[in-house]
């Protein structure tokens, strides 16, 4: 942090995101419950504005890591730095904010109040009803906590979450408990409006969710960072796509399903093409069933050419959910 | 110290933005970016404020169970107990007097009790973790809490008074607002019982255990009958319970004369009991 104050001023080169400090830095980060590495040697660096989800399964290590970003845990090892500060006073700073998964609000105080209450404790905060404008609660306002939905909660705890106008809000499974509708109304409007500018990043198990709102996804598994990149390289990372073509009619071709003919000068046959397929780089798998070859490959463009030169038809090529490179990735983390 | 750094910061950045007007725009954002961040300041008492006692006040005043504690039950035991024994001397105490500031040492006692005992539950329930995300300062949380206490067992003071007056029980004003004080300056001590035991009891019973417990020490303390109704053995026992400190203090300035171990009484209890609550804390901390 001290380096930082007098480069900017001498290097006139680097351009200006060098000068703001990450939003989230971790290195080395590390915690242990007894004998269970929690988290493992966790390094991560967030820039300011970027929208991150933090994707794995239960006992990944997601909340413990979240626990120490936000400084309510210590680390056994390694350093947390928020906009390079120590997470306590960038907390005390309202420079960062949280929206917890479950509980953290008192039932006998109203909507408005929890808010009120929230607001008081900060140096400087966002009007309280701007706040309940912009989570969509203004119109329960004065309904009290306990009468409230889970999505009315989680929409006041997002409030509250939004008070000290952050620079960085981290949420830690935020839409646990909604339905999928409920899912997804959540975060247009948190993304419409308020979050625009912000730095996100948010802890989820829902795979479609990380997919559809984060730019970023970073996969953990067993307390370390499996897989790090936009949703689609992680997608491509470890699932291969599936491509399946009708092949051919061989002329020569009395048992099809053989895969025995050799007599393929001309035209290459059955075997010919598989062998041709599976000499090709990325391929997994590769089946035939009748006339239809399917196969798995990480390169299907060339798959899919191999197959056109050879003239195979009805071409199909599938992308994997995210939830098989997950599956993929994390087992083999794990 | 913590503002050192910042200031030097939003220094240093400041003329290589101006200095280069052209392509300024992206390190201009930077460094009002920066600036931002120098200007966020964490709050001043750490966070201590009005609005959180008006809240919390309101909270409590909410809470039927507590104003039951607090404010119905002493009342109704003084119609029972208290003006029954008008005109009765307690030693050289009026009976009835004796009786409205026991009473009301008992209320305040129950207020600060369930207040601390609060803080607990409030833990279990993640809103302290919900705290623990804003800059509001866990011994400005714990004070919030135990200023409302104290307040609420004002109000369960001036009941027990008011209705002593109106039932033609009287005494000098000054006696009365010393003793009232004193009932309110005691209660500190199960205050800072109520946070001890709130954090050594599993959240859901440490209300309801708390307020059993202080039915008992009331009882044996003689917030509730004389103490010379007791056996002698438990009359000693009596003697060393903290609402017999409490109680004795609160009523010295009705002329009766009083025990002087009673200020020892209250002090080390107090003492046991906020090192308890700073004991019991500390080891909750893992929880947040």
């Amino acid at each position: 942090m001290n380096t930082d104050t007098t480069h900017p001023a001498t290097a006139d080169h680097r351009i200006a995101p060098g000068q703001i400090p990450d939003a989230v830095s971790l290195t080395g980060l590390s915690k242990s419950f007894g004998d269970l590495k929690a988290v493992d040697g966790l390094d991560l660096n967030i820039r300011p504005g970027e929208v991150v989800a933090f994707l794995g399964p239960n006992g990944a290590g997601k909340t413990t890591t979240i626990d120490m970003l936000l400084g309510l845990s210590r680390p056994d090892a390694g350093a947390v730095e928020i906009f390079g500060m120590p997470p306590r006073r960038a907390v005390s700073r309202g420079l960062v904010s949280s929206v917890m998964q479950t509980g953290g609000l008192l039932d006998d105080l109203t909507v408005r109040e929890t808010v009120e209450y929230t607001s008081a404790v900060f140096a400087s905060s966002l009007d309280v009803d701007l706040v309940l404008k912009r989570a969509g609660i203004a119109n329960i306002a004065n309904a009290t906590v306990k009468k409230c939905s889970g999505g009315q909660k989680q929409r006041l705890r997002f409030a509250m979450a939004l008070l000290p106008d952050p620079a960085l809000i981290v949420l830690d499974e935020p839409t646990t408990g909604m339905d999928v509708t409920g899912r997804r109304d959540f975060w247009h409007e948190m993304r419409a409006d308020a979050l625009t500018g912000k730095t996100i990043l948010f802890a989820t198990h829902y795979l479609e969710e990380a997919d559809e709102f984060a730019d970023r996804v970073i996969l953990v598994a067993g307390g370390r960072i499996v897989a790090d990149g936009p949703s689609h390289e992680i997608r491509a990372m470890a699932a291969a796509k599936t491509v399946s073509a009708t092949l051919p009619v061989f002329d020569t071709e009395p048992d099809t399903e053989s895969g025995t003919n050799a007599r393929a000068e001309v035209a290459p046959g059955v075997a010919g093409i598989v062998d041709l397929l599976g000499g090709l780089a990325g391929v997994e798998s590769i089946d035939v069933q009748g006339r239809r070859l399917k196969m798995r490959t990480s390169d299907s463009d060339t798959a899919a050419r191999t197959l056109f030169d050879h003239a195979c038809t009805d071409l199909e090529i599938s992308s994997h959910s995210l939830e098989d490179a997950f599956i993929s990735l994390t087992t083999k983390g794990a | 110290m913590s503002t050192q750094p910042s200031t030097t910061k939003s220094n240093t950045i400041q003329p290589a933005s101006t200095g280069k007007p052209g392509t300024a725009k992206p390190s201009a954002t930077s460094a009002t970016f920066l600036d931002s961040l120098s200007e966020r300041r964490p709050p001043s008492f750490g966070g201590f404020s009005a609005t959180l006692l008006r809240l919390e006040l309101i909270r409590k005043l909410r809470n039927r169970r507590t104003l039951i504690f607090t404010m119905i039950m002493p009342a109704v035991f003084y119609l029972i107990f208290g003006v029954s024994n008008r005109g009765e001397m307690l030693g050289d105490t009026n009976a009835a007097l004796y009786i409205s500031v026991s009473l009301a040492t008992y209320g305040a006692m129950v207020a600060t009790t369930t207040g601390g005992a609060q803080v607990a539950v409030e833990r279990a329930l993640g809103w302290s973790r919900q705290l623990a995300l804003t800059p509001l300062h866990p011994a400005a949380y714990i004070l919030t809490k135990v200023i409302v206490s104290m307040m609420l067992g004002a109000v369960s003071v001036i009941v027990v008074f008011a209705l002593a007056a109106i039932t033609g029980v009287h005494a000098p004003l000054g006696t009365l607002l010393l003793s009232g004080l004193l009932v309110i300056l005691t209660s500190s001590v199960f205050a800072a019982f109520g946070v001890m035991l709130g954090y050594l009891l599993p959240a859901e019973n440490a209300i309801q255990v708390s307020s059993m417990v202080l039915g008992i020490l009331s009882l044996i303390g003689g917030l509730f009958v004389p103490l010379e109704i007791w056996p002698n053995t438990l009359q000693t026992i009596a003697h060393f319970t903290p609402a017999y400190g409490a109680g004795e203090i609160a009523r010295a300035p009705l002329g009766g004369g009083y025990d002087q171990w009673a200020v020892v009484n209250v002090v080390v209890w107090l003492a046991i009991f906020v090192a308890g609550s700073a004991w019991a804390l500390r080891k909750d901390t893992a929880r947040v």
